[in-house]
């Protein structure tokens, strides 16, 4: 059922300010989403002022400051710093995106607010649970399907059967785009969201698959697929700049395809 | 949510779920075949609609005796009934989780309209074949 509100218990309040050391020259308020399971209560957001002319340019740059000289407590995922592996997305600024490809300069408002990704369960501060995510993911089977006994070799693919796995393959399943979709916030159980969607028009096109019938078949279904009503958020906040929403179109056309 | 340990189902568990339905496409083809007939037969009605504004009763009823009139506005009701159906359905899937509740509307919305296309198929039958209502 769509929630409007959060509940009581998930209810964000106002928590600790940190003051920015005394000789700044530079002051930035980052505004952070802060929850401890282990200590209850309800989540907080706590203010930290910092000297940004000490740390670097990126929003991830100024989180890993606050933690190494500030706040050791302040928990987030952070991997490659580069935009590669997907793991520090969270909503920077009401925009889901990452980390470490996000100025701080380029968040509008006095304040930068920062709070894990929407609508999943938070395992701590900005780290939230993507278990199902990622079962949505393994659910379309993101793998080769063939029936032909494996050739010798590679099995082998026109360069332009290739180009059509571009715009697809980039994807580093970030949940920025599931987590940003209504659709995905109000039926995350049964819809399998952008991503996984994405994923999964990606071994439908591609030309060594044997199983695009098995796939489609496993895809219609009203919840699954068709929860997608083109609200076009996924593609607003792909950081990688992917059209997933153009994605599912392509399997709804499938779908058209095979009863036409 | 997984986080819970009173139930041990294994995520893949949860995001397979019951499974596709296997179907899907037939409602998304409807929706937008229904969205293409309407653009004519709308734009017809908002014409007989002028037209019929400026008639009296006996005009009203002699406009719509008339075959062509009798079978378009049939039409345009029953695509537009369709169209609201498949439209309404969507939105409690949407927004209604609780299987009683959204049975209950999903029923309520199709006995609706058919009831609807009903009642207003016989009237523009019955004004057509014996010129009364």
């Amino acid at each position: 059922m769509v929630e409007l509100a959060l509940p009581k218990n998930s209810r964000v309040q106002a928590g600790k300010h940190w003051p920015a050391p005394a000789g700044a020259t530079k002051v930035k308020s980052f505004k952070i989403y802060r929850y401890d399971p282990e200590q209850g209560g309800n989540p907080r957001w706590d203010t930290y002022d910092i000297d940004v002319d000490a740390c670097g340019p990126m929003v991830l740059d100024a989180l890993l400051y606050i933690k190494n000289n500030v706040d050791p407590t302040l928990a987030f995922r952070r991997s490659c710093r580069e935009g590669v592996c997907g793991s520090c997305s969270m909503n920077i600024g009401g925009r889901n995106t990452l980390a470490c490809t996000h100025g701080w300069e380029e968040v509008p408002g006095k304040a930068v607010q920062i709070s894990p990704l929407p609508h999943l369960p938070v395992v701590k501060d900005l780290i939230p649970d993507l278990t199902l995510f990622y079962a949505q993911y393994a659910s379309i089977e993101p793998w080769l399907h063939t029936e032909t006994p494996t050739p010798e070799k590679e099995w082998r693919q026109a360069p332009e059967d290739r180009e059509k796995l571009d715009g697809l393959y980039e994807c580093i399943l970030c949940a920025c785009c599931s987590t940003s979709c209504p659709s995905y916030w109000w039926n995350g159980e049964k819809y399998l969201g952008p991503a996984a969607l994405l994923h999964a028009y990606r071994w439908l096109i591609d030309s060594r698959d044997e199983s695009t019938g098995d796939r489609l078949d496993a895809l219609e279904d009203p919840f699954k697929l068709y929860r997608c009503h083109t609200i076009m958020n996924c593609a607003q906040v792909c950081p990688k700049g992917l059209n997933p929403a153009k994605a599912i179109a392509e399997i709804k056309k499938m779908m058209v395809e095979r009863v036409v | 949510m997984s986080t819970s340990s009173s139930n041990f189902r294994t995520p893949r568990s949860r995001a397979q779920g019951l499974g596709s339905a296997k179907h899907g496409v037939g409602h998304f083809v409807v929706e937008r075949v229904s969205a293409l007939a309407s653009v004519p037969l709308v734009l017809w009605g908002v014409f007989a609609g002028l037209r019929l504004a400026g008639a009296d009763h006996e005009g009203a009823v002699a406009w719509i005796g008339q075959p062509v009139n009798a079978v378009l506005l049939s039409l345009l009701l029953v695509v537009g009934l369709i169209h609201l159906k498949n439209a309404m359905q969507v939105v409690v899937e949407d927004y209604i989780e609780r299987f009683a509740t959204k049975t209950a509307l999903l029923l309520l919305n199709l006995f609706v309209s058919v009831l609807t296309g009903a009642l207003g198929v016989f009237a523009i039958v019955k004004i057509a074949l014996t010129g009364a209502i």
